[in-house]
């Protein structure tokens, strides 16, 4: 089963496999969801997804860097988040409509 | 002095660069002061410089300015070699060349393009004089091409005139057929020798090369760079271009054309006599041209009109002389030919300008004469100038035709008598050009007589001092039958080497006085002809070209060699440019070309589908590339 992580042991691969199922969720709902919330919080999803590998490979390598590292990309999602949903409000507001393909005027 | 001989280039450098970048506002008065100036003080260096040598050893000395090009095992400096030959050429090129931008600082006068012309001029005094100063072949190309682009600047330096454009464009592409000789023959030069600098070359030529037995590199060398010379100095076949290049103003002609440009490829040989000793093949070519565009371009000047024409061919001849010298080891004889010629074509060049200047512009003959009544300054130099150019002693053309006749006698007399046929058409055309335009009647038009007048004091005095050098100039090299010592000979001796050239044997002084008795009483003869027929007889050339005879037809229409040329070369030359147009050019070019933009198009149409603004294709595009992306580099990494 371990082909590529040969010295993984239980733990971590259960770790790393619930953050790939929801890395994959997260991928699935931005590609079939129409809703932009939706498919902002997939984005998130991913984000989170991660997240929680890093804690996961920052713990197995006894390695505090990469928990604070984590910390700091909370932040910064933090942040995006709050311009991305402002985007999405000023969507709205211009096409009346959250769903994504609304969004058709660049079409080449 | 000699450490200061850069100034000698320098000055008319500074002159050039001043006029050309200075203000366009610049005076007449102050450009003539900037350009006559500055070759006055190369030529004070110059002289002074060349008093110092006198009093010295004669030793070649080699002045290094800086380093030029230094790649790999190619070393080449910016350098000077002065020596009794490139001393002797300063003094022609600074010292006529100052009388004729004195001469300018007149004709030009009230021509809009003053200062333009001036900063030409010292241009071109600047790469004739880096031509002969340097010390290797490159400093010597650097100004041939030098020398090629201010002629072809100068000739059509009217450039509103479409035919004097045309003439421009032929002598720089004449130059540059030539020109492509010479670089072949440096590239030959190099790959022998290993080096440019001359001192190098000559020591090891003997070295390298058995002198006994002729080498096919010393030949291929050597007529390499005698196509070079063809070229710059107007041999057959390459001379067309300098009886057309007299559409740039006359005093122009008589700087390029006459006394210093033309020279240059003689210069060459001369410079280059070591190698040219070493391929008798070569030196027999020379022979057989020189003599042979001696005579041919003297024949054509037998009938031109008009009197720079008559000049010009007159040029084209006695460089065929001077080559002739050459081509018989007679390096020394060459050099004194160039040197008398220079004197006495400038002069003559300079009163073909008075001349004009005094016709408002008339060129034809035709429309002259009677000119020595009204022009007596310019009459009585050109007369001197004339006599100097067919022979009479004691004037300088005298001792060098003859020393060439000598020399050519010690060949062989067949030689001779064919020199002495070239000389007699010399004589007879410039006589008539002398009796057509100063004696008889006045012909042109009487507000063209009303006009008539003496040239002022800065045109008179350049003819006058170079009348003096035409007459006092032989006495340079007065042979040794006339009791003279022949200095220019012994002074000229470090130069070149006499032990290799197939100088000529000792001639008894009997035979000798019989030579110069026959040229000078041929001379004669041919004058008289000429007085009979243009003096008494009072004849003037038909205006109409159908009353000539076949012959004379030929003659003046030059042999329709521009003719010949222009089928020969010009046509399918043309042809060959329309047919490379068509196909080349249109359709292989072109089809590359539209080929490229066709499939951009055709491709950005394709990649059109997947710009449809659909956010959510984007993203599903977006997750397949990368997990494309991600999968190549975890598999195939």
């Amino acid at each position: 089963m371990n082909s590529f992580l040969p010295e993984l042991s239980n733990v971590y691969f259960n770790y790393l496999l619930l953050s790939s199922v929801l890395f994959c969720i997260g991928v699935i709902g931005v590609i079939i969801r129409k809703n932009i919330i939706i498919i902002f919080m997939s984005i998130e999803l991913m984000l989170n997804a991660v997240n929680l590998l890093l804690v996961n490979f920052s713990n197995m390598h006894n390695d505090p860097n990469g928990q604070v590292f984590v910390f700091f990309i909370m932040v910064v999602a933090a942040a995006e988040v709050t311009v991305g949903l402002a985007i999405l409000v000023m969507v709205y507001r211009n096409t009346g409509s959250v769903n994504i393909d609304s969004l058709k005027n660049l079409k080449g | 002095m000699i450490n200061f001989i850069w100034l000698v280039p320098l000055f008319p450098l500074i002159g050039f660069l001043l006029l050309s970048f200075g203000s366009r506002k610049f005076s007449e008065g102050l450009s003539a002061l900037i350009g006559c100036g500055s070759i006055l003080g190369s030529f004070i260096v110059t002289a002074i410089t060349f008093v110092a040598f006198l009093s010295g050893d004669h030793a070649a000395v080699k002045v290094n300015c800086f380093d030029w090009i230094s790649a790999g095992n190619i070393d080449i400096s910016f350098s000077f070699l002065i020596d009794s030959l490139s001393l002797m050429m300063m003094m022609i090129i600074t010292g006529i060349g100052f009388l004729i931008h004195l001469y300018s600082s007149s004709y030009m006068h009230g021509d809009e393009g003053f200062t333009r012309y001036f900063s030409y001029l010292n241009l071109f005094i600047v790469s004739m004089l880096l031509l002969v100063m340097g010390s290797n072949y490159v400093v010597m190309f650097a100004g041939w091409e030098g020398v090629g682009l201010c002629s072809y600047l100068l000739i059509g330096f009217w450039f509103k005139n479409d035919p004097y454009n045309d003439a421009a464009k032929k002598a720089f592409i004449m130059n540059r057929i030539g020109d492509l000789g010479f670089l072949m023959g440096l590239a030959l030069i190099f790959q022998t020798f290993g080096s440019f600098d001359y001192q190098q070359i000559f020591e090891a030529a003997p070295n390298l090369i058995n002198p006994s037995t002729e080498s096919v590199v010393m030949i291929a060398i050597t007529l390499l760079l005698f196509i070079g010379a063809t070229g710059k100095s107007a041999q057959i076949p390459l001379y067309t271009w300098l009886p057309d290049a007299m559409a740039g103003p006359t005093p122009v002609s008589a700087l390029i054309h006459a006394a210093t440009m033309v020279t240059a490829g003689i210069y060459m040989i001369i410079r280059s006599n070591v190698l040219y000793s070493m391929a008798p093949t070569t030196l027999a070519i020379i022979t057989g041209i020189g003599i042979a565009t001696a005579i041919f371009a003297a024949t054509i000047g037998l009938v031109q009109n008009d009197i720079k024409k008559v000049l010009a061919y007159s040029t084209v001849s006695q460089l065929g002389y001077m080559f002739f010298a050459l081509g018989l080891g007679a390096y020394n004889t060459a050099f004194f030919h160039v040197m008398t010629h220079a004197f006495f074509k400038a002069l003559m060049f300079l009163g073909a300008g008075s001349v004009i200047h005094a016709m408002s512009g008339e060129q034809d003959m035709r429309f002259m004469g009677g000119l020595r009544k009204k022009l007596p300054i310019t009459f009585i130099t050109f007369l001197i100038g004339t006599l100097a150019i067919a022979g009479i002693p004691p004037f300088a053309g005298f001792f060098s035709k003859d020393e060439i006749l000598a020399a050519a006698y010690a060949h062989s007399p067949i030689l001779w008598g064919l020199g002495l046929l070239g000389a007699m058409f010399t004589t007879f055309y410039m006589f008539r050009l002398v009796f057509l335009t100063f004696f008889g009647e006045f012909r042109g038009t009487s507000e063209q007589a009303h006009h008539l007048h003496e040239s002022p004091w800065k045109m008179t005095v350049p003819l006058m001092v170079l009348a003096a050098l035409s007459t006092f100039g032989g006495f340079l090299g007065v042979p040794e039958v006339l009791g003279g010592s022949n200095w220019i000979k012994s002074f000229l001796g470090s130069v070149i080497n006499y032990e290799h050239g197939h100088v000529a044997h000792h001639l008894d002084h009997a035979t000798e006085y019989t030579l110069m008795a026959a040229s000078v009483g041929v001379a004669l003869v041919m004058i008289v002809i000429a007085w009979v027929m243009y003096g008494v007889k009072k004849q003037v050339p038909s205006r109409n070209e159908a009353d000539f005879n076949a012959p004379t037809k030929l003659l003046y229409n030059k042999y329709f060699i521009d003719e010949l040329y222009d089928v020969l070369f010009v046509k399918p030359f043309y042809f060959l440019s329309k047919l490379t147009h068509s196909i080349i050019e249109n359709k292989i070019i072109d089809g590359i070309v539209n080929a490229i933009g066709w499939l951009v198009g055709f491709g950005s149409q394709a990649l059109r589908v997947f710009q449809n603004g659909s956010v959510s294709f984007y993203l599903f595009l977006m997750v397949i590339g990368t997990t494309m992306l991600l999968t190549i580099i975890t598999f195939f990494n």
